[in-house]
């Protein structure tokens, strides 16, 4: 309860300081902020149907692009900025509700081969229906009113009310029956099927909750950047880096997709700034450092194991190997 | 334009995309792993033969066995050193390794060779029967991807090691009883699946340009290859590609080529759903 606590206290301060950047940061800085919320929120959400049912899904990035697409749609066609949104949320959800019902019946590799399949399939008909989304000369969305410090502000305070939200879901899903019904899908559909838990509809449930908030994300991202096209909206190196954010942190926990997709933004940002030429090779280098040496996440190392590991070594003089630790 | 002209069409485009799709099929299905590899194997092998080409003139039929042999090596010592250690984790984590080490790979590429599109020039014109053309560039990749699919059957079926891959892929823990280094026959089956990626690349190169922005482009056609033959047997990826090949060739004449993945992409999701083992496939294989 203590150590839950800690977290709860942890995540407020860090909440805290990501709104207060307005007040103090560059504009820059305020970026880093968005992009730390944005991602976040995807995380969190991923993390319904990877980390508490344990399916692996890829598709990410469709619900993102979508979301993008729809809402610059509504927009260019009058209408209002925060009924767009909602619009698109609502659209991502519906046919989120509509695929999961058909691909949730796969499992393992078919399901990780179908959700990638779907990031390609959205975005070749979106390249392809020129009519409707402007191709590949990808799509103006009108502009935020304001100066760029406010419009920055603005979209930051947005987005950080989509992740308290998600993150709220998050919770009350973890405690609640359906929670419960989706941790015993992840650790055996079947027996989990034989004792009455209704795993397609709950499996549905947590693919549209993953679907419902990147699709929002998308949304306001549309409007924030005013311009969007079918390779940036529906990239695979987004619907894999999601999931990484996730295992990063710790799977399956609530709080960890928050602490991995913070991770993972802050090291994406300082290998941008100073490995321009390199930064994919160097995200690669994190993926297969978390796989081999941080399997459970973050979240799920014991740190007081590790920090007495690194006392007794320096303790001891270093040509022993007595395997104390 | 002729129905038999794009049926042909589709036959040797289909015969260059089994070629693609046959390593990709035979490390999922065997290492149950998603190699999202294979790819950049693919661009990688194409490249090093348009170099040796290029540089130091040494025909593409010659450099194959080669540049492939380079590719087995790679492969062997990345699932040796990487993959082996977590190859009995769920699909998430090995599928997320190999798109790091393919972020690596990818860049290392980029970085060293630049994303130009390079193309082995062979000019051996075309070969007209009545009022059918066939380019004689394509005739012989595709003669090539037979040959090559043709000696992948072989070997799978009358070596020693071929065998040892069969047993590890019906039974694991039987084949570890039966004296079979499985880490080994892992390592081995990685490795022919980059053998024939390179190879693929190399064929590929004497027919379109290869540049390093197509590694998912080839990715996703072997997904959709292997959904459509089924996993891990040598024929299911010919049929699959030479499926896919007829496919794009009529959706592209009758719907418009821009729409022709997306056909193929579509019919992977359906295929999915209501028979996932495939056309060609075995059931049981998860």
């Amino acid at each position: 309860m203590m150590k839950s606590l800690l977290h709860y206290v942890a995540l407020v301060l860090w909440l805290a300081l990501i709104a207060s950047t307005p007040l103090f940061a560059d504009n820059y800085t305020i970026r880093i902020a968005i992009s730390l919320t944005m991602f976040s929120a995807m995380a969190v959400s991923w993390n319904f149907i990877g980390g508490f049912t344990g399916y692996p899904s890829f598709s990410t990035a469709a619900f993102f692009g979508i979301g993008c697409y729809v809402g610059a749609i509504a927009q260019r066609n009058g209408v209002p900025l925060v009924l767009a949104w909602v619009l698109a949320s609502v659209f991502v959800a519906v046919f989120a509700a509509l695929l999961g019902a058909i691909i949730l019946r796969l499992k393992g590799h078919y399901f990780a081969i179908g959700s990638i399949a779907i990031v390609e399939v959205t975005r070749l008909i979106t390249s392809s229906w020129g009519s409707l989304t402007g191709g590949g000369d990808g799509l103006n969305v009108p502009l935020l009113q304001g100066n760029p410090q406010e419009v920055a502000s603005f979209v930051l305070y947005v987005m950080l009310s989509i992740l308290v939200l998600a993150f709220c879901t998050s919770i009350y899903v973890d405690r609640s029956k359906l929670g419960f019904a989706l941790k015993c899908i992840s650790q055996n559909e079947d027996a989990a099927n034989m004792v009455g838990v209704n795993t397609t509809v709950y499996k549905i449930i947590a693919y549209t909750l993953s679907a419902v908030f990147c699709g929002t994300v998308g949304a306001v991202y549309a409007s924030w950047i005013g311009y969007i096209d079918p390779t940036d909206s529906f990239s695979i190196l987004l619907t894999v880096k999601v999931p990484v954010m996730v295992l990063l942190g710790g799977a399956g926990t609530v709080f960890g997709p928050i602490v991995g997709a913070g991770a993972f933004i802050l090291l994406e940002e300082v290998f941008w700034a100073n490995f321009l030429e390199w930064n994919r090779a160097i995200l690669g280098l994190i993926i297969v450092f978390l796989i081999f040496f941080l399997p459970n996440g973050l979240l799920k190392l014991d740190y007081n194991r590790l920090f007495k590991r690194l006392i007794n070594k320096k303790a001891r003089t270093p040509r022993t190997m007595d395997g104390t630790s | 334009m002729d129905i038999v002209q794009i049926l042909l069409n589709g036959i040797v485009l289909g015969s260059l995309y089994a070629c693609i799709a046959i390593g990709f099929s035979l490390v999922w299905g065997v290492l149950n792993v998603i190699n999202m590899l294979h790819g950049s194997f693919i661009i990688l092998g194409g490249y090093l033969t348009f170099f040796a080409w290029q540089y130091f003139g040494i025909n593409p039929i010659l450099a194959l066995p080669f540049i492939a042999t380079t590719l087995f090596c790679l492969g062997y010592v990345l699932q040796y050193f990487f993959i082996n250690k977590v190859v009995t984790a769920p699909v998430l984590t090995t599928l997320t390794l190999t798109f790091g080490l393919d972020m690596i790979l990818y860049n290392l590429m980029t970085v060293f060779f630049t994303a130009t599109p390079r193309r082995v020039t062979l000019d051996l014109g075309t070969l007209n029967i009545g009022d059918l053309y066939l380019p004689v560039d394509r005739l012989l990749g595709m003669g090539l991807a037979l040959c090559l699919t043709a000696l992948l059957f072989l070997v799978m079926r009358v070596s020693k090691i071929g065998r040892a891959i069969v047993a590890v892929r019906m039974d694991r823990q039987a084949a570890t009883l039966m004296g079979i280094r499985v880490n080994h026959v892992y390592a081995i089956t990685f490795g022919i699946g980059a053998f024939m990626a390179g190879a693929a690349g190399a064929v590929f190169s004497m027919v379109f340009p290869v540049t390093t922005n197509l590694t998912g482009v080839f990715l996703g056609k072997a997904f959709v290859i292997c959904v459509i033959g089924g996993l891990g047997s040598v024929p299911g990826a010919l049929i699959g590609g030479i499926a896919l090949g007829l496919i794009e060739s009529i959706a592209g004449y009758t719907i418009g080529p821009q729409n022709a993945i997306t056909v193929g992409f579509v019919l992977m999701l359906v295929l999915l759903v209501i028979r996932p083992s495939g056309i060609a496939g075995v059931k049981g294989y998860e």
